[in-house]
């Protein structure tokens, strides 16, 4: 109930080369002060993306129109950092549906996939092959294929596939969350719960 | 229904097979399997949870989603309030003057009081950091299952708990069935073997291992801690250096229960008395992890190449030997760019020594060093010496009792008399979500766990150390090596 499916997604890339980017950046810990789920895409990478005065930052990639899509590219080790939810909120709300990287933080995938974001985790190599063709060609399109579990750069028709469990798959493709399974099999966990 | 294809319940006499069998196991697997409710083919293990601690920043919005849904806390005994991320450390009797920081308070009293749940508020005598209260009041015990919506739940680890932290869906997940969805981490285990040298702390142990390993080195593992150094380490070492475990990926890290935890965890308000106290003791002897059982990955450091670590640059894997020269890009692994950035942040440069940077701020607290014996640290060197000028120092406990405890000792006097004064609990300039912030372009010796950007305030530039070295920063104004003070 909680996110659109996901199946398909042929759009642009927006490409953040940099390693270990960490939730502090995604978003600083002043702007998790909301009680409700709404308007963090605004503060998404604050302090890369604005000055103090709250001017934009021109060479950062958010605000160079040049660049857009449903998908961020990252560094390696995308997500590091505080478990904050708040930060695939941020990500989710400004529009993208999916963060590739050659590796995820543990938390931060988790809660990516629990709210309908999907990580694609590709080799170094073929990160290194989107960068070169968003750098070459802004408008070079991906298409991610969750039922096939493939990534593919258009352009070349290069593609690679990516691991998902069953179960998260299933979910995403589904539009189905964690708290509707676990609602499912209350009597099993309060008899757990009694056993213990 | 529409999960069912997807599920396989791993039926009664199998799981007994499974306990049954004679195969060495190590502590994280022996606890790990005690609570797994169901396991899901190709997918997460339904994994019950004993302690869920709930602060105000992540909770609210799990609180709505539970409205939403029109669903109750299955549970209400299991989970904690406490307020800590955004509370003022002074003037804690008046309001709360920001006012989305009130509002989030508010928010955490109110959904505690309507599906009761235990809230130690600002101003409660309980009151403090989460990581601190829990082991503190006894809520943390040894082979226990223990949640909550911070990364830095991983503390917890140091009794001998599964502990880490979870994201806010997750936190609604606990709330409405004590459950989470979660895959068995790989295992790693970390010994550090030998004796530590001078003024070598438990920080100094976890910053050299993160600096080893890297900031993702431990990503996809749950750590265990052995060997002499944890094995002779308080309950208050084995916490900090825990509580790191994230900072290198790791989802948690933990140390078997010993006599020294015990000890820490007798007589505690909520830990069991009496009968069940035998009972809850007989079990936790069991917690270790049995000889010749197998890791997925074992690393093994002799305690006396460790010294007094300070970080260099902007995550937590960039820390060096407090004598060493800032490594060179060229020397490491990993994109030179990146290197540069978090150098350019820093206003460093390769092959700069650490020793005599000058300081402008020094933190001590947060769940990382906010206990009394970090006070104690501190206040060793402090004796006798001055507060420098230029160096504002915020001293912050981690809890009402580690306040008290300051008070109770003479630490207070020590440190009234050398110029600092003591702040009220909470997470603080830890993350600077409240005014303790670290002003842009500045300098902070900080006993916290993150040196990110702007982690202590925009633009702030954050050190990583322990409380003596926070403590030789702070009275000499500069970055110094613990050791020629004491």
């Amino acid at each position: 109930m909680a996110y659109d499916k996901f199946t398909v997604l042929k759009s642009t890339a927006v490409p953040l080369p940099i390693e270990n980017v960490d939730t502090d950046q995604i978003i600083p810990a002043r702007f998790l002060k909301a009680t409700k789920r709404e308007g963090f895409g605004d503060n998404l990478f604050r302090d890369w993306r604005y000055n103090n005065d709250d001017s934009p930052k021109k060479d950062f990639v958010l605000n160079n129109p040049i660049y857009g899509g449903k998908i961020l590219v990252g560094g390696t080790n995308f997500g590091s950092g505080s478990s904050r939810e708040h930060a695939a909120w941020a990500i989710y709300d400004y529009g993208f549906r999916c963060v590739v990287s050659s590796f995820f933080a543990d938390i931060f995938k988790g809660n990516a996939l629990n709210i309908g974001i999907l990580p694609v985790q590709v080799s170094p190599a073929f990160l290194e092959k989107i960068f070169l063709a968003i750098e070459a060609n802004p408008k070079a399109e991906l298409e991610i294929n969750l039922p096939n579990q493939t990534i593919t750069l258009l352009a070349t028709g290069e593609s690679e596939s990516f691991n998902i469990n069953g179960y998260k798959k299933h979910n995403m493709i589904n539009g189905f969350d964690d708290i509707d399974y676990l609602q499912s099999m209350k009597e099993e966990i309060a008899s757990f719960a009694k056993a213990k | 229904m529409k999960f069912f294809l997807l599920t396989i319940d791993i039926c009664k006499p199998f799981q007994k097979f499974l306990n049954m069998s004679n195969k060495p196991s190590t502590l994280f697997d022996k606890v790990w399997d005690a609570h797994v409710v169901r396991k899901i083919a190709d997918g997460p293990d339904v994994f019950f949870i004993d302690r869920h601690f709930i602060h105000e920043v992540t909770s609210p919005v799990a609180f709505l989603g539970l409205e939403s849904r029109g669903i109750g806390v299955m549970f209400p005994e299991h989970t904690f309030a406490t307020a800590d991320h955004n509370t003022p450390t002074i003037n804690q009797h008046l309001p709360v003057e920001d006012p989305l920081s009130a509002n989030q308070l508010k928010a955490l009293e109110q959904n505690s009081a309507k599906y009761g749940i235990s809230h130690w508020g600002l101003g409660n005598p309980k009151n403090g950091i989460v990581h601190v209260v829990g082991p503190e009041n006894g809520i943390t015990l040894p082979g226990m299952t223990i949640v909550c919506g911070d990364s830095h739940t991983s503390t917890h680890g140091a009794f001998g708990a599964i502990a880490f932290g979870i994201g806010t869906s997750e936190v609604e997940m606990v709330l409405s069935s004590q459950c989470i969805m979660q895959p068995k981490p790989l295992k790693m285990r970390i010994n550090v073997n030998g004796v530590l040298g001078k003024a070598v702390t438990s920080k100094d142990v976890a910053l050299y291992i993160i600096a080893k390993l890297t900031t993702a080195g431990a990503t996809g593992y749950f750590v265990e801690y052995a060997g002499d150094v944890f094995e002779k380490m308080s309950m208050e070492g084995r916490m900090t250096v825990c509580n790191m475990s994230i900072e290198m990926g790791a989802r948690g890290g933990m140390v078997a229960p010993d006599e020294t935890t015990f000890a820490y965890i007798k007589g505690r308000e909520k830990a069991p008395k009496d009968e069940a106290w035998d009972k809850a003791l007989a079990y936790w002897k069991t917690l270790s992890t049995d000889p010749g059982a197998s890791f997925d990955v074992e690393y093994t450091f002799d305690a006396s190449d460790i010294e007094p670590m300070i970080t260099f640059g902007t995550n937590p894997g960039m820390g060096i030997g407090i004598s060493k020269l800032i490594p060179r890009a060229a020397d490491l692994k990993g994109g030179i760019s990146t290197y540069e950035k978090s150098l350019n942040y820093m206003g460093f440069s390769e092959e700069e020594p650490m020793i005599g940077k000058k300081v402008d701020y020094v933190f001590i607290g947060s769940c990382t060093n906010g206990r009394i014996e970090d006070f104690r640290a501190f206040a060793s060197i402090v004796k006798g010496r001055k507060k420098a000028d230029h160096v504002t120092a915020w001293v912050v406990p981690g809890s009402h009792i580690v306040e008290q405890q300051i008070k109770e000792e003479g630490i207070l006097a020590i440190l009234t008399e050398a110029g600092f004064s003591l702040r009220q609990p909470g997470c603080s300039a830890c993350l600077a979500m409240n005014d303790d912030k670290i002003p842009a372009g500045k300098y902070a010796v900080s006993t916290s766990n993150r040196n990110f950007e702007g982690r202590q305030g925009p633009g702030s530039r954050t050190l990583l150390a322990s409380p003596l070295v926070a403590a030789a920063a702070a009275v000499t104004g500069v970055v110094t090596d613990p050791r020629d003070l004491l």
